[in-house]
Order: structure tokens, then sequence, then C-alpha cells
């Protein structure tokens, strides 16, 4: 079938940008969105020109690499699927996709459709996790986890970091990846002694991060990869509030977003 | 060279007890004084980084990835095994340390193998604690699939997504190290060689994959967890980005290589469909737990699959091995499968596949059990092929997955380079020449939160390390040659793309030294690379500069790196005149067509050293002794 990829083209942040229209001949209806890049940029290298650079790696819509516009939607047309599993099948002969990179304050660009997501780790960083240093702790099987629970924490870790979330919503919020974090610990009766500062904390970090506010959209979820529930972001105003009276008189502080890398040099 | 694998004396149930007594201690108050290099941020990496951060130690960790969560490991499917006999069908840690030797076809060290088991316990301890959701019974305990190569229910699994999941608990644990100051994150840094200095490790050169930048880094030990070198063969279950740069500079540089030719494909993955293929997806082998394999008994048999009656299916692994069926190790799946194919039996398109049925299943369990048990899988499935395997069974071939190879390392992990400690997949440790499903996520956890956090104290508490400034000669030479050899790549302006030399060299050694290998072929294939190494280094393609975010010249380094190892592992199957595990020599089999294993001659760990550009590396042997478990031929009938 034949497609035309029109493509946001920028060498780096400093220089200017510009979409570019790539015709494609014959792409065969089994590839996925990514493989019909690998095939673009092999031509591109033949002709002498410089590939189009978009991130990857695992292909089986796991590793959250991979993520940018196809025509407006994040991942591109399919539910619950992310572009390196986004099969051609699904265009038809003659249409033109356009792809963009996540546009977003706070994952700043990169090249061509590669961004800085680094704003994602540093959330984690400010509490997703639980406090429990390598060692013996007690047996796993202690404290009984009813199947119900253990699937809704599933449900909610089952985020993948890709960002399109951020990239769908029109206020750039991290809401949904953020609530998926703090409701698959504050569910689990292991992650409850953390449930306050945690919630506190890694608000805090998102909004120091530069990301917009939720205002019930819900576009995020309509775009994840993974499906993740809005209901995670109402886990999330609901530890928010009760941490942010009981921790009160605590003084939070948020780790510095670094956005350079010249990371040698720390 | 004389190889000291240092296994404890004494009864193989104490040995990593009286290791851990008889090992040095670093006082608590040193040890930030100490800077530790960890390469990786998988499973190995990331629980390392996080264990030696809570410890103290000054840790600094680098990744390719934007983001340590990325690492290869995510993409694990299946689960992890732990010998807790929570079923009670009689699991201990002596049978899952039987069933590991068994399964590696007695090509791995009893010691290591040992412990492995007697950590997966505590492994599966530690992940609840950090929140992994494991699936659980209604009741509120751990729940247990069974998985190939074993007879008791011993695996641990959260849905299809269990590596996700362990990788999660431990970049959460690496993470909550960077808030507290302990660990220094590098993403997008990938490690291009390793400085050694007096005979010891001392720190790496590694670029910056956004400023183009090459920095030394130097510490006091440096661990390499890199992950595997399954992407030689181009088309494979592992993700693009893995690679053996790490671990092959490290060999450059001294560290044995070990037997790279003990190669894991996987009998469970969607067939390739075209050209443009770019890698090829796995699918649990926990589904051959409710699938049932079969292929046409007639050779050609073009009718759909439900217009072919019962009676002339063969499901030929229930036949051939009725006591583990279709749950017989990968090596054995993966050789029937491509035997029935050679046969004309082959399904789809291509011929190269066969089915993996899930219909009895459904019919006895009902299609909500297992949609509950495999549900993101089958949708996987779907998205790739279009097709229902709820209705139509789904079409597999066999695809390289994992590397038991990697750099020989002892009992404390640490290589023939003092201070050069290798985890996880990138070692060659505890799985001999197969690997059992379900026990490398145990592996690369157990290296990481349970075995370097001692043996690396027991490296520096017993080590005079002088200072080292970065104008020493020897950081100055590393340097060096990482600058020459990116200019080198960019400047040679040939005709081809990295990933058209790629394809063609993956498909030689998937040719010659995949699913089975023959002398002649090998030696043929070594011609063949070589002569297209030759053409790489004349006709390459790099465009862009070396300044900044380049992914054709990331890609190019591999490569070069692939073409390397990818001969020293043709070199290596043709060395082993016997067939082992997944090293299937077509010369050595039994008149069934099993695998021949030549004990008396081969029983040893083959590491090779480099001897320089051209030179044939050097083979050294480590013999393998086995006081517990007693070689004999496996059986799976
Ligand atoms: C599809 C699939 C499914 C699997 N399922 C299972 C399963 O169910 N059960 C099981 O036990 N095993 C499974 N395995 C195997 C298992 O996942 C891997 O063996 C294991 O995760 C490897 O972990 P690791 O930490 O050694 O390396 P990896 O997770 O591969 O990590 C390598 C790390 O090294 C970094 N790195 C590599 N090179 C460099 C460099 N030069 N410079 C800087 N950084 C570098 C990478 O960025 C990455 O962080 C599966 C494998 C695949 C491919
Ligand atoms: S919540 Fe969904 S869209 Fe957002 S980062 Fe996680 S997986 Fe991606
Ligand atoms: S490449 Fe890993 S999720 Fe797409």
């Amino acid at each position: 079938m034949k497609l035309t990829l029109t493509i946001w083209r920028q060498r780096n942040p400093g220089s200017r940008g510009k979409f570019v229209s790539y015709p494609m001949n014959d792409v065969n209806p089994e590839m996925s969105m990514l493989e019909c890049l690998d095939v673009l940029n092999e031509s591109l290298i033949e002709r002498g020109e410089e590939p189009v650079a978009f991130e990857h790696d695992c292909r089986e819509g796991i590793c959250g690499s991979c993520g940018f516009m196809v025509s407006g939607i994040a991942h591109g047309p399919e539910p619950a699927t992310t572009v390196c599993q986004l099969t051609m099948r699904h265009f038809k002969d003659g249409d033109e996709l356009v792809l963009e990179p996540w546009r977003s304050r706070s994952f700043p660009f990169l090249k061509d459709l590669v961004v800085d997501r680094r704003s994602f780790d540093r959330i984690i960083q400010a509490g997703g996790y639980i406090s429990v240093s390598t060692g013996s702790p007690q047996d796993g099987n202690d404290i009984p986890v009813g199947k119900e629970v253990a699937d809704r924490a599933m449900d909610a870790a089952a985020c993948i970091g890709c960002g399109a979330c951020v990239a769908a919503c029109p206020n750039g919020s991290a809401a949904l990846f953020t609530g998926a974090k703090i409701a698959h610990l504050g569910i689990l009766p292991q992650g409850k002694p953390e449930q306050d500062r945690r919630a506190v904390r890694m608000v805090a970090q998102m909004n120091t991060e530069g990301f917009g506010s939720c205002t019930n959209i819900g576009e995020c979820t309509g775009v994840c990869p993974k499906e993740i529930p809005l209901e995670v972001i109402a886990k999330m105003n609901h530890d928010y509030l009760a941490g942010a009276w009981k921790e009160r008189h605590k003084v939070v502080t948020a780790i510095t977003p670094v956005t350079d890398w010249e990371l040698a040099k720390k | 060279m004389k190889l000291d694998a240092r296994i404890p004396s004494g009864p193989i149930e104490q040995a990593w007890d009286k290791a851990q007594f008889d090992m040095k201690l670093v006082n608590p108050a040193n040890k930030r004084r100490h800077t530790l290099l960890v390469v990786g941020s998988g499973l190995a990496g990331a629980s390392a980084s996080a264990s030696l951060g809570e410890l103290g130690y000054n840790v600094k960790c680098f990744c390719f990835q934007d983001s340590p969560r990325r690492a290869h490991s995510i993409a694990a499917q299946g689960g992890i095994n732990a010998a807790k006999n929570y079923q009670n069908d009689g699991d201990s840690i002596y049978r899952l340390f039987y069933d590991t030797v068994k399964g590696g076809d007695f090509r791995a060290r009893e010691a290591n193998v040992y412990r492995l088991a007697q950590n997966s316990v505590k492994i599966i301890d530690q992940c609840v604690a950090q929140g992994v959701p494991f699936a659980r019974e209604y009741g509120g305990l751990l729940e247990n699939r069974s998985f190939g190569g074993a007879q008791v229910s011993r695996t641990f699994y959260a849905r299809g997504q269990t590596g996700q999941q362990l990788l999660l608990g431990a970049y959460q644990a690496l993470e909550r190290q960077v808030d507290a100051g302990q660990v220094t994150m590098f993403p997008r840094t990938e490690m291009l060689d390793l400085i050694v200095i007096d005979g010891q490790a001392r720190g790496i050169v590694a670029r910056n994959l956004i400023t183009g930048k090459p920095d030394v880094h130097i510490g006091d030990a440096v661990i390499l967890a890199t992950g595997g070198y399954g992407n030689v063969y181009y088309l494979s279950t592992n993700a693009k980005g893995s690679n053996a740069t790490a671990i092959w500079r490290a060999y450059k540089r001294g560290a044995l290589f070990a037997n790279p030719c003990f190669t894991q494909i996987h009998p469970t993955c969607i067939p390739v469909s075209g050209d443009y293929q770019s890698k090829l997806t796995l699918m649990s082998e926990s589904l051959r737990n409710d699938g049932r394999i079969w292929v046409p008994k007639q050779q050609g048999d073009k009718r759909r699959p439900d217009q072919i009656p019962e009676d002339e299916r063969d499901y030929y692994l229930e036949r051939k091995y009725p006591s583990f069926g279709n749950l017989v190790p990968r090596d054995v799946a993966s050789r029937n499968a491509k035997a029935v194919c050679d046969e004309g039996r082959g399904v789809g398109e291509t011929g190269l596949g066969v089915y993996l049925d899930f219909s009895d299943a459904i019919a006895r369990l009902g299609e909500e059990t297992i949609r509950e048990r495999y549900g993101n899988l089958f949708d996987m499935y779907q998205r790739i092929t279009d097709e229902n395997p709820y209705k139509v069974p789904m079409r597999i071939y066999p695809a390289i997955h994992y590397t038991m190879g990697g750099l020989w390392v002892d009992y404390q992990l640490q290589s023939t380079i003092p201070g050069l400690f290798v985890l996880g997949e990138a070692n060659f440790s505890d799985h001999g020449a197969n690997r059992l499903g379900a026990s490398a996520l145990m592996q690369g956890l157990s290296d990481g939160y349970f075995i370097i956090p001692y043996t690396i104290g027991n490296y520096i508490a017993s080590t005079r390390l002088a200072r080292v400034s970065d104008s020493a000669p020897e950081v100055q030479q590393s340097l060096s040659s990482v600058k020459a050899g990116i200019e080198k790549l960019l400047s040679i302006k040939g005709k081809r793309t990295v990933d058209s030399f790629h394809r063609e060299l993956g498909k030689i050694v998937w040719e010659e030294c995949g699913m089975s290998r023959n002398a002649a072929g090998l030696q043929k294939a070594i011609g063949q690379i070589r002569a297209l190494r030759e053409e790489y280094w004349q006709n390459l393609n790099v465009p862009g500069s070396g300044d900044d975010l380049n992914q054709s010249l990331e890609k190019a380094g591999r490569v070069a790196d692939f073409f390397e190892l990818g001969e020293l592992m043709c070199l290596d199957a043709l060395e082993r005149n016997e067939s082992c595990g997944g090293h299937f020599r077509e010369e050595y089999q039994t008149p069934d067509g099993e695998a021949r294993r030549d004990d008396e001659h081969f029983s040893y760990v083959a590491a090779w050293g480099y001897t320089g550009p051209g030179n044939r590396p050097e083979l050294n042997k480590e013999p393998l002794e086995f006081e517990y478990v007693h070689p004999s031929q496996r059986s799976y009938k």
C-alpha cells in the first residue's frame, strides 16, 4: 500500500524544525509503525540524508521507550497500543500520517521525535517506592493480599511510563502517570505506612516539574497503551488530601529538575 | 591460564554461608569513600545499584536508554522460579538445584547453582515487600504456575508482565537511592571501554549519547550487568538496543569469555512474516502449560486447522515425551519444531511454524480462566497477527532468546580482571548449556541483591587501591582509542547501512550456529563472517556526526562488536565436539536424534582469551565436577 509520512524534523533544541513529507510506495500492512520508519530510514541513509531519530527498544509495548503523535493521537488510533505494536493494516491506502514528538514543557525536546522524559524518573524518586532495603523481610506469604486487591494494584502497576497521557492532555498533566504509581503502592498493605508522605511528595514533584493540573478531561486514559483507569487519579487526590492534612507541619522539598545533559560534570 | 573458580570447600549446602563468613568486611564509615561503577540497570544492575547504595557505597549507574526502567528485563513475561514449596508438591532447594543442573545439561558449576536455588527463596520475600503485585489466590496467598523442565509448580508471576514488575521494584529501590544521594544515574550513556590499571579494573569510558562526548569515570570496581548478546543474530526476542559492547570491550581488555556458543532458542515465538521484520516476539513459554503443540500428520497439508480432524494431527511432544509432554525444556521443544518443519509438516504461509492450540484448555476451563492467565499475551498475538487465538490455534516457531555464555566469573562473580564483576545475563555462570524458563530473572536478582553486596565488600576490603587520576596513561589510552573508534566508523562513508550488514551477519550465524550446527557449516560461517566484516570496514555508511544524538553511530559500534563475537561463537561451537543443551552438533546425536554429550572430553567451561587483532583466541578450560547431581543423559520421556 501507499502512504505519506509527514514527520517533524528538527536537529536539536536550538535549531528550527519543520514538517517534511516522505511518500512511501511499498508499505506492507503487516509492518509495525516503527518498521515502517525503519524502511524509510534505510532509504534516507542510502540517499545520503540523516535518518529520523525516534525512540524504541523492546518493540513489544512494554518498555515505554517509543511514542509520538500519529495524526494528532498519541500512539495512533488503535486503543491500548503503542506505536511499536501499531500495525499498518489499520491505515488505508493513500493515507497521510503526521508524526510529531510529544509536546510538553516538562518533556524538553531533543531531536526529531525524541524528547527528554527524565521528569518521570524524578517523580518516582520523590516517593514512588516502598522503603525496604535489601535484607530479610518476612516471608512473602506472611501478609495475605486478597486477589481483588492484588489485581487492582496490578492494573495500576502496568503503566510503562511512556508519557502519552501527558502528550494527550490539553493541560499537559502527569496525573495519570503519577496516580498510577500512588495507586499501585497505596492499594497494597505493604505500601500503607508511606501512603501520606508518598502522595504529598510525588504530587509536589509533579508540580515542580511544570506539568499542568488535572481537570478531569480523560484524554489520558483514552490514549494510554495500558488502559490505566481514571480511578488512579481519584486515589491520588484522596491520598494527597489526607496526606497534606496529616503532614501539614512538614516542609516538602522537591528535587530540582535537571534539563541539561552535561551529566559527567556533576 | 589457570582458572580458579574459588569454590568454597566442604558440603555444598554450607558453601555460601562459609564463603560469606570468610569474606572481609568494609567498615560502614569507609563505604562512602568507595565509588563503584555499575553498568546496566536491568534486574541485575538495578538490584545491585540499589543494594550497594543502601549499604553506603557511592554508586554510579549507567544505561543507554533514557531511563533505567527501560532495561530489557522489563520485557520478561512468564515468571520467576523459587523453591518455596508453597504448593506442597515436593519442591525444595535441592530439587531446584537438581533441575537447573540437569536442565543445563551438566555444563554449569554445581556450587553456583546451589547458591542460586538458596537465594531464590529470599528474592520472592524481598520483591513482595517492595510491592511487586504477584498473582494471588482468593485466600490472599501467592499463586504459582509450572514451567518447562520442571514437574513442580514453583513459578511466581505477575500476569504476563513478571519482568516488568520485578524491574519496577528494583528500579524504584534504585530511584530511592538516587533521592538519598547514594546513587548517581547516567541514562543515555553507553560504556565503550574498560580502564585497566595495574591489572585492576578502575574505570570506564562512556559516551554521552546526547552530547556525543566520551567521558572517563573512575571507580574502585566496575560491575557489568549489561545483559545478553542474542542480537548477534539480528532477529531475536531481545530488545533492539541489547548489545554485547560492554562485555566485548572488557574481553578485549583481558576478561575471558566463556561458552560463547551456548545460546538458547526459545520454542514459542511468533513466526517471521516478512523481510522488513525488525525483531521477533516471544509468546511466553507459560503458554505451554495449557496449550497443546501439534502439526498435521501429513506433509504439505494446507487445510485450515479446524478442518484437520483429531486423528490426523500429530501432538509430537506428547507422543515422544509422554512424561513431560508439552513441558519439555526449551532446547528439546525447539529442535522438535524444527524437525517437523524440515519434514515439510510446518504450518502457515512459510511452512516455518507449528500450532499451539488452546481449544482443549478452553473447553476444560472456560475462556474466562484462559483470559485471566494469558489475556495480555493473547492480545499481543492478535495485535501482531490479526488472528484470534481464542478461536484459531496460535502459530509459533523457535527464535533466539537468551545467551547462556558470557564473561567468565568465579564464585564471587569476579572476572579474570580483578575488580571487574559481571552479573546477570552478561556472565556465564549458572545455566550451563541450556537455561530453564523463569530462571534468568531469578539469577539476575540473586546476583544483584544477594551476592554482589557481599563479594564486592570482600574485594574492596582485601585490595590495595591506589589513587587514579584522569591523566594516567591507561586512562588517556582508553579515551583516545574510543575516540578513534568513533572517528573510524564515521569516516568510512561507504554505501551500505548498518542494518543491512547486521541482517546479513545474523543470517549467517542463525543458519550455521543456530538451532543445529556442524563442523563444515561452522567453518564456512567463519569465512563468511570475516569476508563480510572486511566489507563492513570498507563500505559502511554512517550518516551524521559524532557530536550529537546519532542512532546509526550507536548501532555501528555495536554491530562491529557483534561481528567479532559472532566469529568467536562459531569457533567455540566448532571446538566443542559434542552436543549439549542448546548446542546441537549434528555429528553428535543418539540414534533417536537426541543430543549426545561427551562428558569424558567436554565436561568443562570453555573460556576464551583475547590475543590481539586477527589472532586466534586462546582456549582455557575450567573442568567441571559433579559431586551431587550425577551426569546422566537427560531424559524427558
Ligand atoms: C521477551 C523475553 C522474555 C523473557 N521472559 C523471561 C521469563 O519469563 N523469566 C525469566 O526468568 N527470564 C526471562 N527472560 C530472560 C530475562 O529477561 C533476561 O535474561 C534478564 O532480564 C536479563 O537481565 P540483566 O539485568 O542481565 O540485563 P538487561 O535487563 O538486558 O539489562 C541490561 C542493561 O545494561 C545496559 N547496557 C547494556 N549495554 C550497555 C553499555 N554498553 N553501556 C551502558 N549500559 C549498557 C542497558 O541499558 C540495560 O540497562 C526473557 C527474555 C526475553 C527477551
Ligand atoms: S499512564 Fe499510560 S499513557 Fe501515561 S505513562 Fe503510564 S502507560 Fe503511558
Ligand atoms: S519500543 Fe518498547 S514500548 Fe514500544
